[in-house]
């Protein structure tokens, strides 16, 4: 067995690799050095068929892709020399094109979302957020963007079309970025229904399709935050991640702006589980590979001070799927640690016993071969970590 | 040969030197330049003007003889020795920091 890390970060792409013990790791990278990551994951059709959200404010948005597990990388559909027209003389798509749909057929033109201070703005393509493989074809990706949006290929990444249903379903005028900006950031594939998927948009909430993206409903009932006036609102919420478990995809857990959510039938109504939690703000949220009711969060002490309280890292996991919590602080820092752990930055391994890994914005690394009872930092020196994604290998 | 200088980022990701030449056809306008540039090395689409509007990105800026021409016609000639190969098309990426 073999375990793969792919950590993006602030400067560049490392890839680690380590055997089914997990102790001692090999660190490629960097990779795309200087360039953010914001995200990299492996296709669980095709372990080695890896892609990459490479962005920068300088020079926009690239997309990479490796057929060899990260050892080379290309840009899908542009490499050095190929021709740059098809034989019929039209320009080829590139790579990193992402161009909102606004056709009458499938985009219904949706120009403007909510800014900050409710006045409209018009959509605005700034970077990819979040990759998602399809569970079972390798050349089938779907990318969460900022300005929200879904993005799908079905060619390896040559050519992005928008999932549209999603933005046109009819509140997406209404949204409204959150402090970090409107990102897609999470796509949940439902591994026993193809036709179901789960996305989460800061700060509209999440929506359900159950027709492979052609409609979409919002699914935020039950969830409460402060700022919003209708305490029955539709959209508005401000949901940093979800995740489930494939055995049971019809429970989702949610971490929350503020709260720690659960649903038990797949997003129609939320209660909340954040139980004692010291803070039940925070970013990323995990689900045990075994045991689909146990839970990872690590608390945040708040939305205006984002460190651990106490400068104490803990990550806290519930094996009731919620409400009882437990402190997890063997070869964490407990004492003046002030970094942050985003919300893409946690992944959990399926080995036996299941193995856990968060990144910290302070550039460690830390990862658990014993569901979180014992830390160890695998990492201490990277650039920022944007996100984490651990592959088990055969 | 028209000599185009790029950013340290866009020559790694076109796997290519300091300055790339290009056979440009005339009239040799930042357009033409910039359309020719990204003929040759496709993945640099979208890396220093929009897919879609063809404006230049905002971090970026272009000079050549030691004129700043971000803001001018893409579709005015460049200045002679652009377009005789004496002097270099430099694309700049805005220096952050302080």
């Amino acid at each position: 067995m073999k375990t793969r890390l792919l950590v993006g970060t602030r400067k560049g792409a490392f890839v680690l690799t380590s055997d089914g013990k997990r102790e001692k790791w090999d660190i490629s990278g960097p990779h795309f050095a200087g360039w953010e990551i914001y995200h990299m994951k492996g296709s669980p059709a095709d372990p080695d068929r890896l892609y990459a959200s490479q962005t920068s404010g300088w020079f926009g948005q690239i997309i990479q892709r490796s057929s060899d597990g990260g050892k080379t990388w290309e840009q899908p559909g542009t490499k050095p020399g190929e021709p740059t027209t098809t034989p019929e003389g039209m320009p080829k798509a590139e790579s990193n094109k992402f161009v909102y749909d606004s056709s009458s057929e499938t985009g219904k033109p949706l120009t403007t979302h909510m800014w900050y201070d409710g006045t409209p703005h018009p959509w605005e393509f700034k970077r990819v957020w979040h990759l998602e493989p399809s569970l079972t074809d390798p050349d089938t990706v779907y990318a969460g963007v900022e300005d929200a949006a879904l993005f799908r290929t079905t060619d390896g990444g040559k050519n992005w079309h928008e999932v549209s249903g999603l933005r046109g379903h009819g509140s997406g005028s209404k949204w409204q970025p959150g402090a970090g900006g409107l990102g897609l950031h999470t796509i949940l594939l439902d591994p026993k229904n193809p036709n179901r998927m789960f996305i989460a948009i800061s700060a509209a909430g999440c929506f359900r399709t159950d027709d492979a993206g052609k409609t979409w409903k919002p699914i935020n009932k039950g969830l409460k935050s402060q700022y919003i006036p209708d305490p029955n609102a539709e959209i508005g919420h401000c949901v940093h991640r979800i995740a489930l478990h494939p055995s049971k995809p019809d429970v989702l857990f949610m971490q929350k702006h503020w709260d720690v959510m659960r649903s038990d039938n797949a997003g129609d109504s939320w209660h909340e589980v954040s139980g004692n939690l010291p803070t039940d703000f925070g970013f990323p949220i995990d689900v045990h590979a075994h045991e689909p009711n146990t839970i990872y969060v690590v608390p945040i002490k708040s939305d205006s001070e984002h460190f651990p309280p106490d400068g104490r890292l803990r990550v806290y996991r519930s094996r009731s799927g919620g409400n009882e919590w437990e402190a997890l602080t063997k070869g964490l820092p407990q004492k003046d640690c002030y970094v942050n752990v985003l919300r893409d930055a946690m992944s959990v391994d399926s080995l036996e016993p299941c193995g856990i890994y968060f990144g910290t914005t302070g550039g460690q690394v830390y990862g658990s071969a014993d569901g979180g009872n014992t830390w160890t930092a695998i990492v201490r020196d990277f650039p920022a970590v944007l996100s984490v994604e651990v592959q088990t290998l055969k | 040969m028209i000599r185009v200088a790029l950013p340290f980022h866009l020559r790694n990701l076109a796997h290519v030197g300091t300055e790339v030449e290009l056979e440009v056809k005339e009239p040799v306008t930042q357009r033409s330049v910039l359309d020719a540039l990204e003929a040759k090395y496709p993945m640099l689409r979208g890396t220093i003007r929009d897919h879609v509007t063809q404006q230049r990105r905002p971090f970026l800026r272009f000079f050549a003889c030691e004129q700043d021409l971000s803001l001018e016609s893409p579709d005015t000639p460049l200045p002679e020795a652009v377009a005789t190969g004496a002097e270099p098309y430099l694309i700049i990426g805005a220096i952050a920091g302080g």
